[in-house]
């Protein structure tokens, strides 16, 4: 790892190029403004179900998928829309998927709690808490035996680091010395409740010990933090030396869904956090280092919000999946 | 000899349903890098069962994989190999610790497919040793095919011989989709001709093992071998059972078992699953709402697993799933009319 004699400049600021890092703002405002239009879309009724937002967590989608190319996995939760943008999927796509249209990622089969892009090597959000822990252990397994150079990020909350799934999956990664990185976006509270609550370990990343493997806690709403960590475990996981659990400790700015009324947390705790905006600290960082000046970062800004706007348009005048095609996509052969 | 198995090698030898069994996974890891075996002791140990026996001497611990005792974990890394390039083939110890893992079966490989859109495969088989008669009691005798049947994205077989096993085992590899097998634990010593190389045996197609005109017994797995006896017995009285081996509990060979059912008019079903809400409901509804609803003479009947778990007792184990003497009184008194 580079430390050379610029040791005030952040790690990103050094390792990335300033298309890279104008490219990661850009991501990063595109997963804010693509979640208040999926929000807005929502309270207009176009979109049903429900949604978990991921709004003040962008820092860690992004920074977390730098250095993951389209061969590398990611595994992603409920609260997956950021990871999925991060990982490089079209927003036009997702909001058809969201739009429960035929030109969705899933062909309006999977919604938001499914979205994926194979294409990106994102496998899928999940529904089930924990439910991709093992799938990811699985991802780097297949990459092993086939001797591809291929890595996967696990994402999860701190809500899954309790589920049985969670210990089991980060065993056999380390046993097997897989190329995973277990990704905990510890956003304080699974639902309601509280990680402090429910977890017997001050840091999730301390349980990496009873698997042998490197943890490490990080400050998650720092882009540069978050990616230095991803960095080292990357490293680790392409050198064949196994896998590690990085903890990006950041903070959901919404409910956990949209039924959550925030009985569970003070307003004076919400409006503390968003204080700590990931997106403003790093456009701030970049102005600051001289890698975009104000015009710079309004016109990436801008460039997100043009796209989402599209997006928002591709999915409205998107066709609906035929009716009689229910049970298409259930065997391969009826998904000919 | 099955005359519904393929046979492309006309070398047929005698071998055990297990020893079937890992011929067919023999075949799979010589002819498939993708493809690897998981599970627990089924290394060294050989599978609590015997059933991998030597393979991981013949192909090493990277093909042949010990998990740790961690059925959730181990099928999810199944299941997340599968959607990446792998095709493993992964054995419960006991289909009863499948309830373990039945997040990672029913939530993610049954559906994972369809989630997205038909843009992903989980090539994956689960291998579940199943049934009772073993006097290993309630927590590792019972019989799921019911539970998995009810699955939209499984597909779920139940192998009653040893070519069976093997053809079907090859069948379910070379499907693009999940294909759970339960394999009867009282079958694994059970001999049986099976022919050498690679064959297989379609999944959804069910097989009339014996014809007869008086009397329709769909079975399955070991009770298929009951029915027969059975059907043996009642044949020296004048009754011909025709006994239909239903091989696949998803998706159900309706064509078959209609077809029969229009020729005796008489249905009894066996199986060795809890009675209700068991596969013998659902090869009932599927006769009475079809055409053979016409040709049925007398009420259908089922005989399946007590409303009981499976006890230690072995009187009381017997007691607990139909037993060749029942499939016979059933089928006698159906012929006779008496039903």
């Amino acid at each position: 790892m580079m430390r050379d004699n610029q040791e005030n400049t952040p790690f990103a600021l050094r390792q990335f190029t300033p298309a890279q890092l104008r490219e990661a703002l850009r991501k990063m405002y595109l997963i804010r403004l693509f979640e208040e239009g999926a929000e807005e879309s929502y309270m207009r009724g176009l979109i049903h179900g429900t949604m978990h937002l991921s709004i003040g967590q962008e820092a860690s989608a992004v920074a977390t998928c730098m250095e993951l190319t389209d061969a590398d996995k990611i595994t992603s939760t409920h609260r997956g829309h950021g990871h999925c943008i991060a990982k490089g999927a079209d927003v036009g796509r997702m909001f058809a998927e969201f739009f429960g249209k035929e030109t969705g990622y899933c062909h309006g089969r999977g919604g938001s709690m499914h979205i994926a892009d194979v294409k990106t090597g994102n496998l899928g959000a999940n529904g089930i808490v924990g439910g991709g822990l093992p799938i990811a252990v699985g991802a780097a397994l297949t990459a092993k035996r086939l001797g591809r150079d291929e890595v996967t990020v696990c994402f999860f909350g701190d809500g899954a680091n309790n589920e049985g799934a969670f210990h089991e999956a980060l065993n056999m990664a380390a046993i097997w010395k897989l190329p995973v990185i277990f990704v905990c976006e510890n956003n304080k509270y699974g639902m309601s409740t509280s990680a402090a609550y429910a977890t017997a370990v001050k840091n999730i990343a301390d349980r990496a010990v009873a698997y042998s493997m490197p943890g490490v806690t990080v400050d998650g709403n720092d882009f540069s933090a978050v990616a230095e960590a991803l960095h080292d475990a990357i490293a680790r996981a392409r050198a064949g030396e196994g896998p590690s659990l990085v903890e990006n400790l950041t903070y959901r700015w919404r409910g956990h869904s949209k039924s959550d009324r925030n009985r569970y947390r003070t307003k004076d705790e919400i409006e503390e956090w968003m204080s700590r905006d990931p997106i403003a600290r790093f456009r701030t960082e970049l102005i600051a280092h001289g890698i975009l000046d104000e015009a710079e970062a309004e016109a990436v800004e801008a460039e997100a919000k043009a796209a989402v706007a599209e997006g928002i348009e591709f999915a409205r005048q998107s066709p609906s999946p035929a009716i009689t095609d229910v049970t298409k996509f259930v065997h391969a052969e009826e998904a000919a | 000899m099955n005359a519904q198995v393929q046979i492309t090698d006309a070398q047929v030898r005698e071998l055990s349903y297990a020893e079937a069994i890992r011929e067919a996974m023999a075949i799979a890891l010589e002819s498939d890098p993708a493809v690897v075996l998981m599970g627990e002791d089924i290394g060294t140990y050989g599978g609590a069962f015997q059933v991998t026996g030597d393979l991981i001497d013949r192909f090493g611990p990277d093909r042949v994989m010990d998990t740790p005792i961690s059925e959730l974990g181990g099928a999810g890394v199944a299941v997340g190999a599968a959607l990446t390039g792998l095709k493993p083939i992964f054995e419960f110890q006991f289909s009863d610790f499948a309830a373990l893992a039945m997040e990672q079966i029913v939530n993610q490989a049954a559906k994972l497919r369809y989630m997205l859109g038909g843009e992903a495969e989980v090539p994956v088989v689960f291998r579940m040793p199943s049934g009772s008669g073993t006097g290993a009691a309630a927590q590792h005798s019972q019989s799921f095919e019911a539970w998995f049947g009810h699955v939209p994205g499984l597909k779920v077989v139940q192998p009653s011989t040893p070519a069976e096993a093997k053809g079907l085992l090859l069948a379910a590899l070379a499907d693009p989709d999940p294909v759970v097998i339960f394999e009867h634990k009282l079958l694994y010593k059970m001999k049986g001709p099976v022919p050498a190389g690679h064959y297989t045996t379609p999944i959804g197609k069910a097989a009339v093992v014996r014809k007869g005109e008086h009397v329709t017994i769909v079975a399955s797995a070991i009770m298929v071998h009951r029915a027969l006896e059975a059907a043996a017995k009642l044949a020296a009285e004048g009754i011909e059972a025709e006994v239909i081996d239903l091989r696949t509990v998803r998706p159900l060979d309706r064509e078959t078992i209609i077809a029969s059912v229009k020729k005796t008019g008489k249905l009894l079903c066996a199986y060795e699953g809890v009675r209700t809400l068991g596969v013998g409901a659902e090869i009932s509804a599927l006769v009475a709402e079809s055409e053979a609803f016409d040709y049925l003479d007398a009420p259908i009947q089922r005989l399946g697993g007590a409303e009981a778990p499976i006890p230690y007792n072995p009187d009381l184990e017997r007691a607990a799933v139909p037993q060749t003497p029942d499939i016979e009184r059933v089928a006698r008194q159906l012929a006779k009319g008496e039903v």
